[in-house]
C-alpha cells in the first residue's frame, strides 16, 4: 500500500512536469464536445436543388416558392436539363427537379404525370434524403393546390429526441472517444516510454509487486478520465442544454467500468510493444475498431449479420448503449443489467490478462 | 553451500533462438568480494548479469544469488540486490532527492531513514543545490555516482554494476571506484563489468568472457602470471583475439 502511494506520487510529479499531457487532458474533452459533435453530423441540411421548369403555371410557381421557403434547400433555376446536370457534376447542386410541360393542365384534366427528380448518388445520404425531402415538399404543394389532404398521410413523431437532433445522439457516445484516448492511449504510451528510456528496468529489478506497479500506471488516468467525463457533461449542459435524463450514478458507474476496460487494453498493448510507435499503431487499430464497429457512428442493426455478432466482443458497444439509453431515455439501471454485466466481465478478463502479460523477468 | 558464497552459477545458459548468448558458465563469488566481469562487446556479460538480477530467465542451468534461485525465487533475489544498468535509468524529470526517496521507499525504508540517507549522500557525493535539480541536467559523471548510490541505497548484499564508468572522465572514474571500495568495505559484494583494464586491476578476482564462455577466472596477479603478461590489458587481448563472434 505504501509502495503504491510512493509510485503514485512519482506518476503525478512526472505528469505535472510534462509539458504536453496536462494540457491535452483539459483540451481534449472541450474539443470532443464543442467541435467534433458539431462536425460529425449526419443531419442533411442545405440540399442544393436545381429546378428545370417547362411549365410556367400557378402550380409550379407554388412548388418553387415552397421549396425556397424551406430551410433544407438552397434552390437555383436552370433552363435545360443539361445545364442542371452540369451543376451536379461541378458539385454545385445535389438534386434536379424537372417539371414537365403543361404539368398543371395535365393534373387538372386527370392525366397521370409527375415531375422528374434525379439525385447525385455520390454523397449517398445527401442525395437520397434530399430527393425524398424534395418529393415530400412537391407532393405537399400539389395536395394543397388540389385542396385535399395527403393520401395515406402517416405521421411520425420521434420519441426521446423529439427534434431528431443528431447532436443529442452523438454527445453521449462521443464521451467514449474521450475515455478511449485518455484512459487507453495515455497509460499505454506512459508505460512504453518507460521501456524506451530504460527506467522500467530499474523498477523491474526492485521487489515491487507487478500489480502495484501496473496500478500506479493506470490509476492516475482513472482519475483524469472521471474528471474529463465530468467536464464533458458540464460543457454539454452549458453549451447545448443537454442534461442527462437518467441518474448520474448510473453514468459514472458505467464510465468507471469502461475506464477499467480501456486502461487494461492499454497495458496489454504496452506489454507487447517495445517502442512507442508500435503501441501507437496497435492502439489506433483498437480505436478504429471501436469507432467503426461499436455503433458510435452507424447503427449496429444495419450491419451485416456476422458483423453484428462481432460487435458483442467490443466493450464500447455496451458503454454506448448505456450512455445513450440513460442520457436520452432515463432507462433505469435494472433494464441495462446485461450491459453493465458485460462491461464488468470485460474489465475483469482484460485486467487479469494485463497483469499476466506484464513480465518482470523475460 | 558455504555461507560465504553469495553468487553461484552452474552451467548457466541463455539462448535467443539459435544464438547462444551465454554458454554454460559456472563460477562462484564470495561475500565482500569485488568481482570483475570482463569481456568484449557482445561476449554475453550483460545478458549473464541480467539473468543474475532476475530480469532475464535462464534457458538452462541454474544460479543462486544471496541464497535464492534466480529462476524460481527471483522476487526474493531482488530484495537483496542492487542493479545499475549500462544505460542511465533514473527518472530524469525527478530531482535527485525525489529519485532517492522513490527507490528508498520502494525498498521499504522509513521516512526518517530516507531523510538521513539523503543527507549522508549529499555529503558523500558533494551535492548541495544539486539535490533539488532534475537529474537529467546533471553531468554524466555525477549521474553515474548518483545511480550507484541509489542502487545501494538499501544496503544490499550484492550490487551489480553494468559498465558503470563508460564515458566517464578519469578523475570521476577514480572517485567512482572510491565509492565502490567504500561499499565493499561495508560488506557489500560488488559484481562489476568494465572495459577499462586499469579498473580490472582494482578487482579482487576477474573473469574474462569470450563468445559466451568464461575463458579465465582468477586474481589479476595470477592471471598475469598465467598469461605471462605485463598487465591486464595484455591478458585481455590474448584471450579476446580468439573470439569467433564479431
Amino acid at each position: 500500500m505504501r509502495t503504491l502511494l510512493i509510485l503514485l506520487r512519482k506518476e503525478f510529479i512526472l505528469f505535472s512536469r510534462n509539458k504536453f499531457l496536462p494540457k491535452i487532458a483539459f483540451i481534449f474533452p472541450c474539443m470532443v464536445i464543442l467541435v467534433i459533435s458539431l462536425v460529425a453530423t449526419m443531419d442533411v441540411k442545405h440540399v442544393g436543388v436545381t429546378i428545370v421548369n417547362w411549365d410556367k403555371s400557378k402550380l409550379t410557381s407554388d412548388i418553387i416558392a415552397d421549396l425556397e421557403a424551406s430551410p433544407f434547400f438552397s434552390v437555383s433555376l436552370e433552363n435545360t436539363y443539361g445545364n442542371a446536370l452540369d451543376n451536379i457534376e461541378r458539385g454545385k447542386t445535389d438534386v434536379i427537379l424537372e417539371i414537365p410541360m403543361d404539368f398543371q393542365k395535365k393534373l387538372e384534366t386527370g392525366n397521370s404525370t409527375m415531375p422528374h427528380i434525379s439525385a447525385n448518388g455520390v454523397n449517398g445520404t445527401k442525395g437520397t434524403l434530399g430527393a425524398k425531402y424534395v418529393m415530400e415538399s412537391v407532393m405537399h404543394t400539389i395536395a394543397e393546390f388540389k385542396g385535399v389532404g395527403l393520401p395515406d398521410h402517416t405521421s411520425v413523431s420521434y420519441l426521446y429526441n423529439p427534434t431528431l437532433e443528431y447532436r443529442n445522439y452523438m454527445i453521449p457516445a462521443l464521451m467514449i472517444m474521450l475515455l478511449i484516448m485518455i484512459c487507453g492511449f495515455l497509460p499505454a504510451l506512459n508505460l512504453v516510454s518507460e521501456k524506451e528510456t530504460g527506467t522500467i528496468e530499474q523498477m523491474n529489478v526492485t521487489p515491487v509487486k507487478t500489480h502495484v506497479f501496473v496500478l500506479s500506471k493506470v490509476m492516475p488516468y482513472w482519475i483524469i478520465g472521471i474528471i474529463d467525463i465530468s467536464l464533458a457533461m458540464l460543457i454539454a449542459v452549458a453549451v447545448y442544454g443537454l442534461v442527462p435524463a437518467g441518474s448520474l450514478f448510473a453514468i459514472y458507474l458505467a464510465a468507471l467500468l469502461f475506464i477499467f476496460v480501456m486502461s487494461g487494453i492499454g497495458i496489454i498493448i504496452a506489454n507487447f510493444s517495445s517502442k512507442m510507435s508500435q503501441s501507437m499503431f496497435l492502439m489506433l487499430f483498437v480505436v478504429l475498431l471501436c469507432v467503426l464497429m461499436s455503433g458510435l457512428l452507424t447503427p449496429i442493426s444495419s450491419m451485416p449479420d456476422w458483423a453484428q455478432y462481432a460487435t458483442y466482443v467490443l466493450p464500447p458497444r455496451y458503454f454506448i448503449e448505456i450512455m445513450r439509453s440513460i442520457y436520452l431515455k432515463a432507462t433505469p439501471m435494472r433494464d441495462l443489467t446485461l450491459q453493465y454485466a458485460a462491461l464488468f466481465g470485460f474489465a475483469a478478463i482484460i485486467n487479469t490478462l494485463a497483469a499476466l502479460t506484464y513480465r518482470k523477468q523475460k | 553451500m558455504a555461507a560465504t558464497e553469495v553468487i553461484t552459477a552452474d552451467r548457466l545458459t541463455k539462448r535467443f533462438g539459435n544464438f547462444t548468448a551465454v554458454d554454460a558458465i559456472s563460477f562462484k563469488v564470495t561475500r565482500g568480494e569485488i568481482f570483475g566481469f570482463l569481456g568484449a562487446n557482445g561476449a554475453g556479460k550483460s545478458t549473464a548479469m541480467r539473468m543474475l538480477c532476475g530480469l532475464s530467465m535462464p534457458t538452462s542451468g541454474r544460479a543462486t544469488v544471496a541464497g535464492y534461485d534466480i529462476a524460481t525465487q527471483s522476487e526474493m533475489v531482488k530484495r537483496h540486490i542492487g542493479y545499475m544498468s549500462q544505460k542511465f535509468s533514473l527518472y530524469g524529470e525527478l530531482t535527485v532527492r525525489q529519485n532517492i526517496a522513490l527507490f528508498a521507499g520502494i525498498y521499504g525504508l522509513k521516512k526518517l531513514e530516507i531523510k538521513e540517507r539523503c543527507a549522508s549522500l549529499a555529503e558523500s557525493l558533494d551535492f548541495t543545490e544539486e539535490m533539488d535539480m532534475p537529474v537529467s541536467i546533471l553531468p554524466l559523471g555525477q549521474q553515474q555516482k548518483l545511480s550507484f548510490s541509489v542502487a545501494t541505497i538499501h544496503n544490499p548484499d550484492i550490487v551489480f554494476l553494468d559498465e558503470p564508468t563508460g564515458g566517464v572522465d578519469p578523475i570521476t572514474r577514480r572517485q567512482f571506484w572510491e565509492l565502490i571500495y567504500k561499499k565493499a568495505a561495508e560488506g557489500t559484494t560488488v559484481f562489476v563489468t568494465t572495459h577499462y583494464m586499469d579498473e580490472a586491476e582494482y578487482c579482487g578476482r576477474v573473469s574474462i568472457m569470450v563468445d559466451g564462455c568464461i575463458k579465465a577466472l582468477d586474481t589479476p596477479s595470477e592471471l598475469k602470471k598465467e598469461f605471462k603478461a605485463q598487465n591486464m590489458d595484455e591478458v585481455f587481448r590474448s584471450l579476446a583475439r580468439k573470439a569467433q563472434r564479431q
